[in-house]
């Protein structure tokens, strides 16, 4: 979900741009508030992690396609939602400046997508899920899973409003990958979630879950 | 003890990186392939050009190029959070 330049519309990537800076602004104001000195390098580990991960593509259905993680879903329902926005806006901004991995005038987009929506979505569904008492690796799996499927329909939405194709095609398409990718990212992070708690990261941000 | 788990994690993610990434699958991604279905990825281009394009480094033409980069990536995704952060971050209470 890494869109690269010449795609989106000057319009479309400045919105995207100018919404990723005040939700961003948000998360300084947040962290400025809450975030204590030794929790920063676990969070940097997980970031750390959450890159070297996005490298592993995995094939899908022997399609000559491929998906990796984000991440997204995984660091929200560790830190909470607002470390989240940074640890993936940290992520997914080296990816363009330092891989190409991304366009450079997209990367607000990409930040929308892959830094805000995708923790926001996995946030709120596993909330949900957790007063329903809904064990965590389910939980974490459909928040998760959850997460991926919203940043396509809102990445269709990008494309749609930059003009390049209609909502409904773009929708149906990324839609029908994302949905096998998101199982991947599932599995992914309802895997990793317990290793995490165990290794002491659950302290980092009270949002987050805790043991 | 944090300190210990952190380390474990850092070498967990530059052995991913430097390692298991090479077994990664270099077909499209998702968002690349709805683009080849519909249409849109045609007019994909690059504005920037990166020091590590494409997890690669420049002159290398062996696995140890992504395997570097990787590990170039891993340091410098851990380094930037943390200097980022620390600036955010208040002093402890404790």
């Amino acid at each position: 979900m890494h869109i690269p330049d010449g795609i989106l519309s000057p319009a479309v990537w400045t919105a995207a741009t100018a919404a990723s800076a005040l939700v961003l602004a948000g998360s300084v104001r947040h962290s400025k508030r809450t975030l204590e000195h030794r929790a920063v390098p676990v969070m940097g580990a997980m970031a750390a992690f959450i890159f070297a991960s996005q490298m592993v593509n995995f094939p899908l259905l022997g399609a000559a396609t491929s998906g990796h993680l984000i991440g997204g879903a995984l660091s929200a329902i560790l830190f909470g939602f607002w470390p989240a926005t940074l640890i993936m806006t940290t992520v997914v901004a080296i990816q363009a400046i330092v891989f190409q991995d991304g366009g450079i005038t997209a990367l607000g987009a990409n930040v929308f997508l892959m830094a805000i929506a995708a923790p926001a979505v996995a946030t709120l569904v596993h909330k949900a899920l957790k007063s329903f008492r809904v064990p965590m690796a389910v939980s974490g799996f459909v928040a998760a899973w959850c997460s991926v499927v919203a940043v396509s329909i809102v990445g269709a939405a990008l494309l749609a409003w930059s003009g390049v194709i209609g909502f409904a095609p773009a929708a149906a398409s990324l839609l029908f990958w994302h949905a096998f990718i998101g199982i991947g990212e599932g599995l992914i992070t309802a895997v990793v979630i317990p290793f995490a708690l165990r290794s002491s990261f659950h302290f980092a941000a009270k949002e987050g879950l805790g043991a | 003890m944090t300190k210990r788990n952190v380390a474990w994690w850092l070498v967990v993610a530059f052995v991913v990186a430097g390692g298991v990434s090479l077994l990664a699958s270099s077909h499209p991604d998702g968002f690349e392939k709805a683009g080849e279905e519909t249409g849109y990825i045609h007019t994909a281009t690059n504005l920037l050009s990166s020091p590590l394009p494409d997890y690669s480094v420049p002159g290398i033409d062996s696995w140890l190029s992504s395997s570097l980069a990787g590990i170039v990536g891993v340091a410098l995704t851990f380094g930037v959070f943390m200097a980022l952060s620390r600036v955010l971050a208040r002093k402890s209470s404790r």
